[in-house]
């Protein structure tokens, strides 16, 4: 329980000043733009627009620096700033078939159509500090012998052909939106789905890690990570038909698992499915685990971790809410806090007197 | 708002690949390409503004749909003189861009059709072009070539 306080608004008005002078630091070091985290934080921004479930690089960059490099603020931002803005509709489903391939990898087939792409990536470096990599130009980078094939056919479609993996789910109807309609349980995997790409990364790569542990087992080989960019479109109702409104870009990943069949179907690999705004890697890897941790119903598996409970995941996903709850603590609790305290104070005394009692 | 008048498949195809085209520039691009002062005059059927998009994606990358996440959008729509409407959906949140975008898509579809594509439409889609191959013959360079290490030698 609240109860209004008056007599603060000096002291805060003075706390919101000295964040603003701590936020801008020692003012003889220049100032950072947000220009300048929008192209050399990059997966910083990323993350703010996965998780604040909002593409727009100018806006999260913004967020960054108004958090002073706080994420999850920046996030909590970025949510609040979806608020102010109208919703204009639906896009066509991307199809991150036709991605502009920057970065392409499996874990499964070493020798599939297309090759592996490492583009971007941190992986295979020594994770050395390069002092001097702040300071000096970057070496130019190298072009191939020739072009890129400028799409590339899926990794999972290469078994699909055979039978020998489930094909991606083909249910009809709108999908659900859980910024339209509360999430309610049992959620199918539509919007579970929605759920995870806005969920916690941390949260999520430590669940994807309790089931490679043996917390929900499900055997993963990362099928294919790809990241690049994908076209947009959209049907405007005042043209009646699609045009592309600009592109994306996003990471995806297809977690091939251990297998299911049943009397009618023999023996398949069955499918987890990671999806994030820009190249937030590891949040694509996390969330393709955690997905298919969550389909237990749909398989038809026993319940046993945490992983696998979607009430459980899904309610304690979303770092925005999870941290209005926690950081709610710190509002005045004046009124509740002195009833418990009278409350001990009257379970103490009773007790005393009952010792007294007991010694008479 | 009414629909524009009926138009043939080509004229449709056309009409995407030049607002694919205007949506995608950047908006820096686009002003040099086509400054504000050769506007013609026009009058706004809907004022630039900005509002979202939710995005979709599909279960398994082929599946199903499902909302993914939203997306800022800007749209505008325009009349020239002549009564030819322009429409702009562009996404971020750039209000000059749309307005822009919405002026050209009318004049696209009249009799400057093939000035404003020489000036605008052509050098954007061979930035589009250049730039996507740019990207891959970089990406190219990070292709793994795998080989097989050959234990000792066999005589």
């Amino acid at each position: 329980m609240y109860v209004a306080v008056k007599g603060g608004e000096k002291a805060i008005d003075a706390a919101h000043r000295l964040l603003g002078e701590e936020r801008r630091g020692n003012p003889d070091i220049p100032e950072i733009t947000t220009t300048q985290i929008g192209e050399q934080l990059t997966l910083a921004v990323d993350r703010v627009m996965t998780e604040g479930s909002l593409y727009d690089r100018e806006l999260a960059a913004v967020a960054i620096k108004q958090a002073r490099g706080d994420l999850i603020e920046a996030i909590f931002l970025i949510r609040a700033s979806r608020t102010t803005l109208p919703r204009y509709g639906y896009s066509t489903p991307i199809e991150t078939s036709d991605m502009l391939i920057r970065r392409r990898i499996s874990a499964a087939f070493k020798d599939m159509p297309g090759g592996q792409i490492l583009g971007p990536t941190f992986d295979y470096t020594h994770r050395l500090l390069e002092f001097e990599a702040s300071e000096t130009p970057a070496a130019p980078v190298e072009t191939g012998p020739a072009d890129l094939d400028r799409t590339m056919p899926r990794v999972l479609d290469l078994i699909g052909a055979e039978g020998l993996i489930e094909a991606a789910s083909s249910t009809s109807g709108e999908p659900g939106d859980l910024t339209r309609e509360p999430l309610a349980f049992p959620a199918d995997r539509d919007l579970r789905l929605q759920s995870l790409v806005r969920g916690d990364e941390g949260f999520l790569l430590a669940l994807g890690y309790s089931t490679q542990r043996g917390y929900g087992r499900s055997h993963p080989f990362a099928g294919e990570i790809r990241y690049g960019e994908v076209a947009v479109s959209f049907t405007p109702e005042e043209l009646g038909f699609e045009i592309e409104i600009g592109a994306i870009d996003i990471t995806e990943c297809e977690m091939i698992n251990q297998f299911k069949g049943s009397a009618g179907v023999p023996p398949q690999f069955t499918r987890g499915y990671g999806l994030s705004f820009g190249q937030c890697e590891r949040k694509a890897m996390s969330m393709a685990l955690v997905d298919r941790a969550l389909r237990v119903r749909e398989l038809d598996e026993e319940q046993t971790a945490p992983a696998q409970d979607e009430e459980f995941v899904l309610s304690h996903a979303d770092n925005v809410q999870a941290t209005g709850f926690v950081e709610h603590l710190k509002l005045p609790h004046y009124v509740d806090f002195q009833a418990e305290l009278e409350l001990l104070r009257r379970l103490r005394r009773e007790a005393q007197g009952l010792d007294q009692e007991a010694a008479e | 708002m009414a629909l524009d008048s009926p138009q043939s498949k080509n004229e449709t195809t056309a009409r995407q690949k030049w607002m694919s085209l205007l949506a995608g520039a950047r908006k820096e691009r686009l002003d040099a390409l086509f400054p504000r002062d050769r506007r013609p005059s026009f009058t706004y059927l809907r004022k630039p503004e900005t509002g979202l998009v939710m995005l979709r994606g599909r279960q398994g990358g082929t599946g199903s749909p499902f909302n993914v996440g939203e997306a800022t959008l800007t749209r505008c729509s325009i009349r020239l003189a002549n009564g030819t409407v322009g429409h702009a959906f562009v996404m971020g949140r750039s209000h000059e861009h749309a307005v822009s975008a919405a002026v050209c898509d009318a004049l696209l579809q009249g009799a400057e059709n093939a000035q404003l594509t020489e000036a605008v439409i052509t050098p954007l889609a061979h930035e589009r072009a250049e730039r996507e191959r740019q990207m891959a013959l970089k990406n190219a360079a990070t292709k793994v070539d795998f080989f097989t290490m050959v234990r000792g030698d066999v005589d």
